[in-house]
């Protein structure tokens, strides 16, 4: 039986890894999108396990959601990429100071 | 040993190695590939916790729709992989101690609180089997929430079609409503010609020289 703090150790874990990666991809667009990604999975399995160990199911309804929402963010957040590298020409984040006064 | 926990270390220990290989790989379409690995583990670890319906739909709608489209826009743009990971390994300290200092944060705050020997309790949720069970309190007391993220799928959709969607003017295209309702004599003008006179006397010359 594994308990439920290990469970809670492989969200944070995964949590802490995607931070890095945000950390260490700050240019690369792509890579940034897909730490965010990470980040969601870490909460989502904490919402599950304890949704399991306390025999609520809510906390899984709430999983539910929020990956709905995250569907709908990474396509957005894709196809301003896209838009994005069409008119840009890069994905840099450096070169990406048009706003810059 | 109990196979849980066998399971256990095998499906996390694939999780962490490859989110580590997602935010280190060279090659972006490698570090997707590694994503979709990574939340097939994640399913796995799900299922490990009893949670059918929505192992499933991460790997279905996850793995199935969102990283195929992540692939699909990392292989349409042509990316200078040198340039962005310039200046890669110099934020490797700082990263290192803010991911530390959060796992450190996140696991004291979580797993020392007072549910650290907590076991799942016998609920009747084994017998009707979880998606039912999901099914009846999503239909039922989530029924507003569930439209509402509809609508935000349906804005989704047509956000990306419509920061994506470019006319083209070069492009050669047919409007077949036009062409439907086209009629011959648009097309087709009979000209009234009078009949050449001197043409019936043009054998005739021919004859005479031969």
């Amino acid at each position: 039986m594994v308990s439920l703090s290990w469970y809670l150790f492989v969200g944070a874990v995964l949590f802490a890894i995607s931070v890095i990666g945000i950390f260490l991809n700050r240019k690369n667009l792509i890579v940034l999108l897909m730490a965010i990604e990470l980040m969601l999975l870490a909460v989502n399995t904490n919402f599950v396990a304890f949704s399991h160990f306390l025999g609520d199911l809510h906390g899984q309804v709430f999983v539910f959601f929020i990956l709905t929402v995250a569907a709908a963010e990474s396509a957005i957040g894709l196809a301003i990429l896209v838009a994005l590298f069409r008119n840009m020409n890069t994905i840099n984040v450096d070169e990406l100071d048009a706003l810059k006064g | 040993m109990d196979p849980v926990v066998t399971l256990f270390a095998v499906f996390s220990a694939s999780t962490l190695v490859s989110a580590l290989r997602v935010i280190t790989a060279r090659n972006p379409v490698h570090a997707v590939l590694y994503l979709v690995l990574c939340f097939f583990s994640a399913a796995c670890l799900w299922l490990l916790l009893q949670a059918e319906f929505l192992a499933i739909a991460l790997v279905l709608v996850y793995v199935g729709a969102v990283m195929v489209l992540f692939l699909f826009v990392v292989m349409m743009l042509d990316i200078h992989i040198d340039r962005l990971r310039s200046g890669f390994w110099r934020h490797l300290p700082l990263a290192t101690l803010v991911g530390v200092a959060i796992a450190l944060q996140l696991w004291l705050v979580l797993a020392n609180g007072h549910w650290q020997f907590l076991t799942p309790p016998a609920t009747d949720i084994a017998k009707i089997g979880n998606t039912k069970a999901l099914g009846e309190l999503t239909f039922t007391e989530y029924l507003l929430p569930l439209q509402i993220a509809g609508t935000i799928l349906l804005v989704a959709i047509v956000a990306a079609i419509a920061l994506t969607l470019r006319r083209r003017t070069d492009s050669l295209h047919q409007r077949p409503s036009e062409q439907v309702r086209v009629r011959a004599r648009d097309r087709l003008t009979l000209v009234h010609m009078p009949a050449a006179t001197r043409a019936s006397a043009a054998p005739e010359a021919q004859a005479k020289e031969t």
